[in-house]
């Protein structure tokens, strides 16, 4: 670290802008050094002080870049300047260093907040689902071929237009040795994420491709409904798809949504441009995006053991229903205080 | 903010240049990454994050390996058979935070770049001038799965068998869009970045403090006024010559001194010597020349060549 210029040099100097830059200069290396470690990682090795300093340090070289630009043609003490501030504000401004303060402001109402905040893209987008669902329903209703063009080969297995009630209601019920319940927990979370990602992601072209992938996924879901429905397992259906359902329904919904979201504010920005609107609706989307991850992961879990151990219908449908009530209080009811939409 | 006309001089701006302006209401320039240096930035990261995959792969199917050993020889299968399982979910869960979480680690740190952008010597920054939030890390990361991921894994899926269909052709579009997409764009922004409201710039660089190699001499030389010139002598440059003046003085090449020497005197009219300090005049030359536009700065006169 530079120490402090002697008076005498100071006085020396032949040129005003100089003098100022003597002045300064031992502040300019001060921020240099603390900036330097930070770039490197080195947050240990900062002292307190240090780290106390470094916005007024940041504020103090910044007024000098300033005052510079108006009173000094030294260039390489201008660029020298120039390339410190910037470092400088890439760390003062740079994310928040603790992911674990992001996580309690993200689940303390930030999610809540930007879930509430996109609530006409989520009725638009369930308004889709459902459209999707009867859709499915009446076009296997009408010709079952349907069935097959719709409901992808895993799920064909023995739950094809024509089974036996008995060979549909051993798919609902039963299954409890199944061994490897936790790895296909595994699986189809890893899957599902993907997916909803893609929804969310897809909204980027003016939300259309996110409408059709929630329709073709719930045209799925009414076909097989009205398969189970032909047997007389309705409610057995629902409740054994409720289980992990409402949880991993509701995520697809809000990527819809957060997609819909996106391609919204792209195609009606309003009084704001496209870029500004785009990267508005982004960051709120890739809150709730966050938040569709963590409820596939509740999902996965429901799907892979709640499911297969809860062998009757009213217990299904009641955890279904505990879960849905859950997901909505914390979204729709839960508020903070004081609290004033987006986190800052 | 792409409005170059209000900046200085002193700088070459290209088209990469870019002024944000900070929260404290200080203009900064800032300069794009290249297209070449993002492109060879995720190159590195997806080499990095293949590398992690395929080492996490290894190590699993050699405990794996082990596990089935265990199998063979133990009476209770089942319990290794659990064993087994968890190394599945270990892995499944291991591939999907390398293909989603590292970008979004690395990017949230304090340098604000992954290891290959770091490499590179590119960054990401807001577009706003204002705080990098989680947010916007996690949206521009959200949006690479459609972009690079998704057509890559439609693509191979498409070709499988040596024949391109329609899918074929449509993944490959599909990726080509997007690939191109920094092309068609004035701030060179990627699907992600637009949706985040973020961009990728050059890290500034560690310019250390060259400055005032013309202090000490230019004190000396005020001390022995060996060079002194006259107001009409100083009046003939401004800003941009002197600036030239300076990058020479730094250079410190005799030829190069030489001939601006040479140019100097030919248009004060002065004799040029052929021999002498030519280090000396310049130093001297620069110094007053500076305070002479100094002290009119001050007055609010400026000028910004020898044609101004």
């Amino acid at each position: 670290m530079a120490s402090q210029p002697d008076f005498t040099a100071i006085q020396a100097a032949a040129l005003r802008s100089d003098r100022f830059r003597l002045e300064r200069e031992a502040d300019w290396k001060r921020l240099e050094a603390i900036v330097g470690r930070m770039e490197r990682g080195r947050l240990r090795s900062l002292s307190d002080e240090d780290v106390l300093a470094l916005p007024v340090l940041y504020r103090t070289v910044a007024s000098s870049l300033s005052i510079a630009r108006e009173t000094s043609l030294d260039a390489a003490t201008l660029a020298y300047l120039e390339a410190l501030v910037q470092r400088a504000w890439f760390i003062v401004y740079g994310p928040r260093a603790s992911l674990g303060s992001w996580l309690r402001r993200f689940l303390g109402g930030g999610w809540s907040a930007s879930v509430r905040a996109i609530w006409l893209d989520i009725l638009v987008a369930l308004a889709v689902m459902v459209a999707g669902t009867v859709v499915g329903w009446l076009l296997v209703a009408g010709d079952s071929e349907w069935y097959h063009a719709l409901v992808p080969g895993q799920f064909a297995d023995s739950r094809v237009p024509g089974a036996s009630r008995e060979a549909l209601r051993d798919t609902l019920f039963g299954n409890q040795d199944q061994n490897a319940l936790a790895a296909f927990a595994a699986y189809l979370f890893s899957n599902n994420a993907q997916v909803s990602i893609l929804a969310f992601a897809l909204g980027f072209a003016f939300g259309v491709p996110s409408l059709m992938l929630l329709v073709h996924n719930t045209a799925v879901l009414g076909a097989m409904l009205w398969l189970y429905h032909g047997a007389g397992l309705t409610l057995d259906f629902v409740a054994w798809l409720s289980v992990h359902g409402t949880t991993e329904l509701f995520a697809i919904l809000l990527s819809g949504a957060a997609g819909l979201h996106i391609g919204r504010s792209m195609a009606f920005p309003g009084q704001r441009s496209v870029m500004q609107a785009a990267a508005e609706a982004g960051r709120r989307s890739a809150q709730v995006m966050t938040g569709v991850v963590l409820m596939l992961v509740v999902a996965a879990g429901l799907e892979g053991f709640a499911r297969q151990l809860i062998d009757d219908t009213p217990g299904r449908l009641l955890v279904g229903g505990a879960m849905l009530l859950f997901w909505l209080a914390y979204f729709f009811a839960f508020r903070r205080r004081g609290e004033g939409g987006e986190a800052p | 903010m792409s409005s170059t006309a209000a900046l200085p001089g002193r700088l070459r701006y290209g088209n990469r240049d870019r002024v944000m302006v900070t929260p404290e209401g200080i203009a900064l320039p800032l300069t794009l990454a290249s297209r070449g240096s993002r492109a060879g930035a995720l190159m590195l990261d997806l080499i990095f994050v293949g590398m992690l995959m395929f080492m996490t792969t290894i190590a699993l199917l050699w405990i794996a390996g082990g596990t089935l050993d265990l199998i063979a020889k133990a009476e209770q299968p089942t319990a290794a058979g659990h064993a087994l399982q968890f190394l599945f979910i270990l892995w499944i869960a291991a591939m999907f935070l390398f293909r989603n979480a590292y970008f979004l680690f690395f990017e949230l740190g304090p340098r604000g770049a992954t290891p290959g952008k770091r490499i590179t010597g590119i960054r990401i920054a807001a577009r706003d001038g204002g705080r990098l939030t989680a947010e916007m890390v996690i949206a521009r990361n959200l949006l690479r799965d459609i972009e690079l991921f998704l057509p890559l894994v439609f693509l191979a899926s498409a070709s499988d068998g040596g024949d391109m269909g329609a899918a074929g052709i449509a993944a490959t579009a599909w990726f080509l869009i997007f690939a191109f997409f920094p092309f068609f764009n004035h701030d060179r922004l990627r699907a992600g970045d637009l949706i985040a409201g973020s961009w990728v710039v050059e890290a500034p660089k560690r310019r250390l403090e060259a400055a005032m190699s013309a202090r000490d001499a230019a004190a000396a030389a005020d001390a022995r006024p060996a060079f002194a010139f006259s107001e009409a002598e100083l009046a003939v440059y401004g800003e941009y010559e002197l600036q030239t003046l300076e990058r020479v003085l730094r250079e410190n090449r005799a030829e190069a001194m030489a001939a601006v020497h040479a140019a100097i005197c030919r248009k004060l009219g002065r004799p040029a010597e052929e021999t002498g300090d030519h280090r000396a005049f310049l130093e001297a030359y620069y110094t007053q020349l500076r305070a002479r536009l100094e002290a009119g700065m001050r007055m609010g006169r400026r000028k910004a060549d020898k044609f101004a």
